[in-house]
């Protein structure tokens, strides 16, 4: 009960089904302020279809979501970038042709005020007109962000400073995911949602990302983590839930989850009886 | 009564025309991802087949009918040959320009060898009409409605019962899967290119026929309408082109019998645009899809801009300012006021798709509209030309971006396909809406460009006018790039998903980069207008937008001094090399072909 007053973030029923599929099937979810979930499931579990759902870059069929005690089911996913909502994407979205320090400088976007009063209708012509002219408010801002970047990069050692100025798409696979998660922290996230941070890192990388993960969540960060590396969940998890075929089939500390005789047959069973399994889904 | 089934029969008849061309564009895009631009072309091409087949070796109907598929087939497989193929592993907009580049060159051909003069195309079938009810009909229709029949039957056969036909179902729906099944892609690409040039081609002819008429202008119209009735029925959904089709030949059929023939058009490229609004997917599939992909590669080509230094641009600039103080010809002067105009022009589009990645075929109606707001302003209400100028540059901001604003929820293809249509509706309501435009007549007396009430007469004010200006737009569009909103441009062009994700509104941005640009355009139409003296609404047309996309890809998307190189070098290389006229259009498309194809990141480099 404690726990749900206190929920920042609260999925409720909440599907989404694709034709006869049901990706995301009645998840409820409490997620409490610095609380780090992980959601783990075989590939297809419809995770993230969750992430889609939550950041509104798709909308559910049935529950809804709130954040912060708001209801925010179907808002598009600028406006809960504005709440403060932030993600990295699974195969990565970095911007190619857009320097490292222009793709973290997106991320603070919903941060900039000098530049982009809140006036209604003639707000856009504001913008264009305060970019153009550039009054010593506006370029203070883009100067203390800059610096804000690169106090953020520095987070990542010398992965990424060095390459600050070189476009996105020459960068390694490695460090685009970490550009990802720069951007994501320059939104200043009260909430971050993270899909697989370490796909295609070696052990070192993997290593040096749950260090990173693990500092996020001592200062305090809220996050919703995607992982299939089941040591750094176990490691930095406070529960774990695991989805399957759409379902959540189990939930609680990482110990118990992985004992769970539904998650044992949730990733073997696939492999082992596929098709029966199918079938009497069917 | 009998007239209401008159217009159903030929709406119907229409519709079934317009379902040859548009199955071929969802065969095409089903297995590619590519709206066809150059299915007009092959119709065209078909048409005048059809002409030579009938008039010069005065073939029988069967025979010029299996004479036009074959010839026609043989263009589609040239064009997926030699223009499309070799892009197949290159960035998405690639293959979007090539099939630009590749209808303007065949139209052009068309033009050079047939001239633009419209020829009769003599219907090989009896003129006789049978009582339908209160209708008639006409051994033509028959023919028509036939041919759409018996193709959409064996198109049946072919994709339901054939190896080939399996073999095209499965690359439309995974490409990728196909491949690893041992699908041969190329071939399938061959097939269904081949088939939509041989049913596009039947169907330039039967309308040729039809009208009793060809003429070159016959192609765009023939693309439009068949991308109109593709959208609809949903693209790469065959059954659902041929419903879209038959749909759009009705509405058209009726609007006309409501409101008369030049409104014809309109009807299609209305429907197109609030199709594409309110169901982009078309009419039938479900609003709701999965969300796409990422998408792997990006839709420019990723490439670092030249750095020229500031001081070189400083002595272009200046080199270019002082030069009427040498004797040069008028002839120079003039042609560097055409270059300093089609500069802003490719400073707007450069914007808007380089930067912001909307690659718009409509532009040429941001210059109208400029050039109509400032001659209007000077002649009617007596204001100052170069107050009236920059009224042009802020009514085209305004209008242009309240036009184009249907289409920000649009990617790609779809962009250039609603700005094409909305390019054409400019055109159209401004021939139509004679108390204000005069109409066909056009305005002329446009008053002389004037500063401060002083009148720019001579060539030499009006070079310095127009260069100053040009000068002034590029530095503040340099200014822009280098802001937050440059980055944020960049941004939602590169991946618009991961853009929203992170607070940016695609349509505040578009909006932006679309009020920006349509100023520059509007700006130029007005100068032009009050240059010429005499503008009507053919003044501006799609060749200035085709003419303005080459510019920008040959100077690099997105790069500001490129646009104004590319201008120079497309409006000054011809006349250094006493191009004729005719040929320059031919020109521009194969320059476009060839950059695409050799140098995507154009010569100074994307931004």
């Amino acid at each position: 009960m404690e726990k749900q007053l206190h929920a920042m973030l609260s999925l409720r029923g909440l599907t989404r089904r694709f034709g006869g599929l049901t990706a995301v099937d009645a998840i409820d979810l409490d997620l409490a302020r610095g609380e780090l979930i992980s959601i783990i499931g075989p590939n297809g579990a419809g995770k993230t279809t969750l992430f889609n759902l939550v950041t509104g870059l798709d909308r559910p069929d049935a529950g809804t979501v709130s954040f912060e005690g708001q209801d925010i089911t179907g808002l598009p996913p600028e406006r809960l970038a504005a709440e403060g909502i932030a993600r990295t994407f699974q195969l990565g979205r970095v911007f190619g042709n857009l320097s490292v320090m222009d793709n973290v400088l997106i991320g603070a976007h919903t941060r900039l005020r000098a530049v982009k009063p809140a006036v209604p209708v003639i707000g856009p012509l504001l913008e264009l007109g305060l970019a153009l002219l550039r009054p010593s408010r506006v370029r203070a801002e883009e100067e203390r962000l800059r610096e804000e970047v690169k106090a953020i990069l520095a987070r990542f050692g010398e992965r990424l400073l060095p390459r600050i100025d070189q476009p996105a798409y020459s960068l390694s696979y490695a460090n685009r995911r970490r550009v990802e998660i720069a951007r994501a922290l320059a939104l200043k996230p009260r909430l971050l949602l993270l899909d697989e941070p370490t796909a295609g890192m070696n052990p070192t990388e993997t290593a040096e990302m749950q260090g990173l993960v693990a500092e996020l969540k001592a200062e305090g960060l809220t996050i919703l983590l995607i992982e299939h590396k089941l040591e750094m969940v176990m490691r930095l998890s406070d529960r774990v839930i695991v989805m399957d075929e759409g379902k959540k089939i189990a939930e609680g500390p990482g110990e118990q989850v992985r004992t769970d005789p539904k998650v044992i047959e949730a990733y073997l069973g696939h492999g082992l009886s596929g098709t029966t399994e199918q079938e009497s889904a069917a | 009564m009998s007239s209401w089934l008159d217009h159903t029969i030929n709406g119907l008849i229409v519709g079934n025309v317009y379902a040859l061309v548009a199955v071929g564009l969802a065969l095409i895009f089903g297995v590619s991802r590519l709206i066809n631009f150059a299915q007009g072309s092959i119709y065209l091409v078909g048409a005048y087949i059809g002409w030579i087949a009938v008039v010069q070796l005065h073939t029988p109907l069967p025979l010029t009918i299996i004479v036009v598929a074959v010839a026609a087939a043989i263009v589609g497989l040239i064009i997926e040959r030699f223009g499309l193929r070799p892009l197949q592993n290159s960035v998405r907009i690639a293959p979007l320009l090539a099939t630009i580049g590749i209808s303007f060159v065949l139209d052009q051909l068309v033009m050079l060898i047939f001239s633009p003069n419209p020829r009769a195309l003599p219907s090989q079938l009896p003129d006789v009409r049978f009582q339908v009810g209160g209708g008639t009909i006409g051994p033509l229709d028959l023919l028509i409605a036939g041919v759409g029949l018996t193709s959409a039957l064996l198109l049946f056969v072919f994709l339901r019962y054939t190896k080939l036909g399996w073999a095209v179902r499965a690359t439309a729906q995974d490409r990728d899967a196909a491949m690893q099944m041992g699908v041969d892609v190329n071939r399938v690409n061959q097939a269904v290119f081949g088939i939509a040039a041989a049913l596009g081609g039947v169907s330039g002819m039967l309308v040729g026929m039809y009208y009793n008429q060809i003429d070159t202008a016959m192609s765009l119209q023939a693309t439009l309408k068949g991308v109109v009735a593709e959208v609809v029925g949903g693209a790469g959904n065959v059954p659902g082109a041929v419903i879209g089709s038959l749909l759009l030949g009705l509405v058209e059929s009726y609007g006309v019998a409501v409101l008369g023939t030049s409104y014809r058009n309109l009807f299609a490229f209305l429907l197109l645009v609030v199709v594409l609004v309110v169901r982009p997917n078309g009419l039938f599939v479900s609003a709701r899809q999965a969300p796409p992909e990422p998408l792997t590669g990006t839709f420019i080509a990723p490439s670092r801009p030249v750095n020229i230094p500031r001081w070189a641009l400083l002595v272009a600039v200046a080199g270019f300012a002082i030069l009427p103080l040498f004797p040069v010809s008028f002839y120079v002067l003039q042609t560097l006021i055409n270059a300093w105009l089609l500069g802003m022009l490719g400073l707007s589009l450069t914007l808007v798709a380089g930067t912001m990645g909307q690659v718009s075929l409509g532009h040429a109606a941001l210059l109208a509209i400029g050039a109509y707001t400032s001659a209007l302003l000077s002649l009617v209400l007596a204001v100052p030309a170069g107050l009236a100028v920059i009224g042009g540059g802020l009514m085209s901001a305004a209008l242009g971006t309240l036009l184009i604003s249907p289409s920000f929820r649009l990617r790609g293809h779809y962009v250039s396909i609603a700005t094409l249509a909305i390019g054409e509706i400019v055109a159209l309501v401004i021939l139509n809406w004679e108390s204000v435009t005069r109409g066909p007549i056009g305005i002329s007396g446009i008053p002389p460009l004037a500063l401060f009430g002083y009148d720019l007469i001579s060539p030499t004010s009006v070079y310095w006018f127009s260069l100053a200006v040009m000068v002034v737009l590029a530095l503040l569009q340099g200014r822009l790039l280098t802001s937050h909103l440059g980055r944020s441009f960049r941004a939602i062009r590169d991946d618009d998903i991961a853009a929203r994700a992170y607070g940016l509104s695609l349509n505040r941005y578009k909006s932006i980069a679309f009020i920006f640009g349509g100023f520059a355009a509007g700006v130029s139409g007005g100068i032009a207008a009050h240059l010429y003296s005499y503008i009507n609404h053919e003044t501006f047309n799609t060749q200035q937008s085709i003419l303005a996309l080459t510019v920008v890809i040959l100077g690099g998307l997105g790069n500001v001094v490129g646009a104004i190189v590319g201008s120079v070098a497309l409006v000054g290389l011809p006349e250094v090399f006493r191009i004729a006229a005719e040929y320059r259009i031919l020109i521009y498309g194969i320059v476009l072909l060839l950059l695409v194809r050799f140098r995507p990141q154009g010569l100074l480099g994307t931004v």
